[in-house]
């Protein structure tokens, strides 16, 4: 609109100054062009503008992670208070006193067990959530919507208000020091918000798929099995990485429910070793940190795209 | 009334058109709850028995060896006489309170930066997000400790710029700005969410305000605010439900303590403090239900105020 509110004006001015010239229709081109590349040139401004200012931002958002990086290859007398993100003379000894580990625990112990709670979340989560979000988006049954609201209102309660009575009940089986508290959620679908992304997937798929597998006799489980599943696969993605991610981070589960070093995860055994260490040690307390972080980097590196669209999804669809 | 009473008699020998009808019925309510069977046994165990039990143990005396005594409101008389309880109030209040409009007006800020068109816009979208992934890890709240304690990379800085010398990490007055600091790290989620709104208003409507003579900050008051109040809606009700519940990023700064001068006593923390520590299962339970009903008020009014600031479009639900 701006640029063809200024094209009266700027013609007359050119015309003025090349009465010279005398064909007329040269010099609309020439004008033309003139105010295309006036036109160019703001946006390449504007382009700058914005680049510089996103970059300074990126700088600012990823200064402490790139930090956290750097610092685990420096001495610790080099880490505390120093700015600059280029090591003097780098080395891996952080590292090795990481792998380590504490208290005859090695390192590799508390990663085997994050590893095995992350992806028994993850099968816990795609089974249970996939199968009891089938339910809500495809089946009709009495009492479905008002435990459609049940579980979107779980999403919003407090976890204080569980945790008590389950660490009571788990205390009582005998199942403290076990991964059985932190693993059974994860196969009963009590994590709402992967039952909501799935059950929201599954009604943007085309309900004809399963009217014309109906029709042709399949029951619900060949439906689920054959047809849904299949075409889940970027929820199920989706809902993995977040799965494997959540429980790799998670502390608040294995602080009270764990208590042998040699059951620890790693966000425990971390802090444990945060605990251990003289205070001063922070060279191998950032070493231990980013190893704690690699699997979540290298999840998000390979799968941001999934990540950041089913953080979309998900928002739009509440 | 003849061919009401002969109708009957014709077709009883082939199954009645109702009947088959409510045998499907029937076997589709089965199989209803036949895949709903997992969230169903895990809503009824770990929902709503434990919801039950601990309403029933706040009004209890129980430390986990002892059978819970009953003590009627004893707990709930007792909690707002508790100044760490009321302390934990003062400091999860004060991190929601600023916490979560901060790092909203920054998701929005930045969603609106990146809504531009230009290049390179996943890259930085993708950066953005990053903290969000492992802002509550404890390694990250490691890092920050390690960059706010004293002489660290924070007290060099504000040293650099002429403020007074000194880390925040043993300074009462400024772990809560330190936190905040964090949770505003971690604006790439709702970033994300507004983003996707932001996709979602037509850009048929800024054109004709443009026509209109209308100026940015107007096209932002009327357009992108009301367009995006749902994804506001969402994002507020979220973030705020999840302020109330940090954990690890305060245990850690503070060395499980919830220091320097219970600065740092966020609601969960004093929560495991007298429930996983002190075993005073029945107290704990009283701060858990003081908190949903809390956090249930909290949700209703947002959805009551909702009608008057949250509008949906023709097409949406």
């Amino acid at each position: 609109m701006t640029t063809a509110a200024a094209m009266p004006t700027g013609s007359t001015v050119a015309s003025v100054s090349s009465t010279a010239v005398p064909s007329g229709p040269t010099v609309t081109v020439e004008e033309s062009a003139r105010l295309h590349r006036r036109h160019r040139n703001r946006t390449n401004v504007r382009s700058v503008v914005f680049h510089v200012l996103a970059l300074a931002l990126v700088v600012v958002i990823l200064y402490p992670a790139v930090w956290m990086l750097v610092s685990a290859f420096k001495p610790t007398a080099d880490i505390v208070g120093n700015v600059s993100l280029i090591p003097k003379d780098a080395s891996f000894d952080n590292f090795a006193k990481a792998l380590q580990g504490i208290g005859g625990v090695s390192f590799w112990r508390f990663f085997t067990n994050s590893l095995i709670l992350a992806l028994g979340s993850v099968i816990g989560i795609t089974l249970s959530c996939s199968v009891s979000a089938y339910a809500f988006a495809r089946i009709e049954f009495p009492g479905r919507n008002v435990f459609f609201a049940l579980m979107i209102g779980t999403l919003l309660l407090p976890f204080h208000v569980v945790i008590i009575p389950q660490y009571i009940v788990f205390s009582r089986l005998h199942l403290v020091d076990t991964y059985v508290p932190l693993l059974i959620g994860k196969f009963l679908a009590a994590e709402a918000f992967f039952v909501f992304l799935m059950v929201q997937f599954m009604r943007n798929l085309p309900r004809e798929l399963d009217e014309a597998a109906r029709i042709d006799g399949a029951g619900h489980v060949r439906i689920f099995r054959s047809i849904m599943l299949p075409l889940m696969k970027p929820a199920l993605v989706t809902s993995s990485i977040f799965a494997f991610i959540w429980s790799w981070n998670d502390f608040f589960g294995p602080l009270i429910y764990l208590s042998k070093p040699n059951l620890y995860s790693l966000p425990v055994a971390l802090r444990l070793f945060v605990d251990q260490t003289t205070t001063s040690d922070y060279g191998a307390q950032m070493a231990m940190a980013v190893l704690a972080l690699v699997p979540v980097l290298l999840f998000f590196l390979i799968f941001q795209r999934y990540l950041v669209e089913g953080v979309a999804t998900q928002g739009l669809k509440g | 009334m003849t061919l009401i009473a002969e109708a009957p008699v014709g077709t009883r020998p082939r199954p009645r058109p109702s009947d088959v009808r409510r045998r499907r019925q029937r076997a589709e309510t089965r199989a209803g709850y036949a895949f709903l069977a997992p969230w169903l046994i895990g809503f009824v165990v770990l929902t709503a028995g434990p919801m039950l039990t601990s309403l029933y143990l706040s009004f209890t005396n129980y430390n986990l060896f002892a059978p819970p005594k009953w003590i009627g409101l004893d707990n709930f008389r007792l909690l707002f006489k508790d100044p760490n309880y009321l302390q934990a109030w003062k400091v999860t209040g004060t991190y929601v309170i600023f916490g979560t409009p901060l790092k909203l007006a920054a998701a929005l800020g930045v969603a609106m930066l990146l809504n531009t068109a230009h290049r390179g816009k996943g890259f930085y979208r993708s950066s953005f997000y990053a903290p969000s992934l492992i802002g509550a890890s404890v390694s990250i709240a490691i890092v920050w400790k390690a960059m706010f304690i004293d002489h660290g990379i924070v007290d060099r800085i504000q040293v650099f710029f002429g403020f007074p010398e000194g880390g925040w990490v043993g300074d009462p007055s400024r772990t809560m700005p330190m936190l905040i600091m964090l949770t505003i790290w971690q604006f790439g989620a709702p970033m994300v969410i507004f983003l996707a709104g932001l996709k979602q208003i037509p850009n048929e409507l800024y054109e004709a305000a443009s026509v209109d003579g209308a100026g940015p900050g107007r096209k932002f008051l009327k357009i992108t605010l009301p367009m995006l109040s749902p994804v506001i809606f969402f994002n507020l009700l979220l973030e705020t439900i999840h302020a109330f519940q940090v954990f690890a990023s305060a245990f850690i700064i503070s060395n499980g303590t919830g220091g320097p001068a219970r600065s740092t006593l966020f609601y969960t923390l004093y929560l495991y403090f007298r429930g996983f520590q002190d075993f005073r299962m029945g107290y704990a339970s009283a701060m858990a239900w003081v908190l949903v009903v809390v956090v249930g008020i909290l949700t209703l009014i947002f959805f009551r105020s909702s009608k008057f600031w949250v509008h949906y479009s023709g097409e949406g639900k």
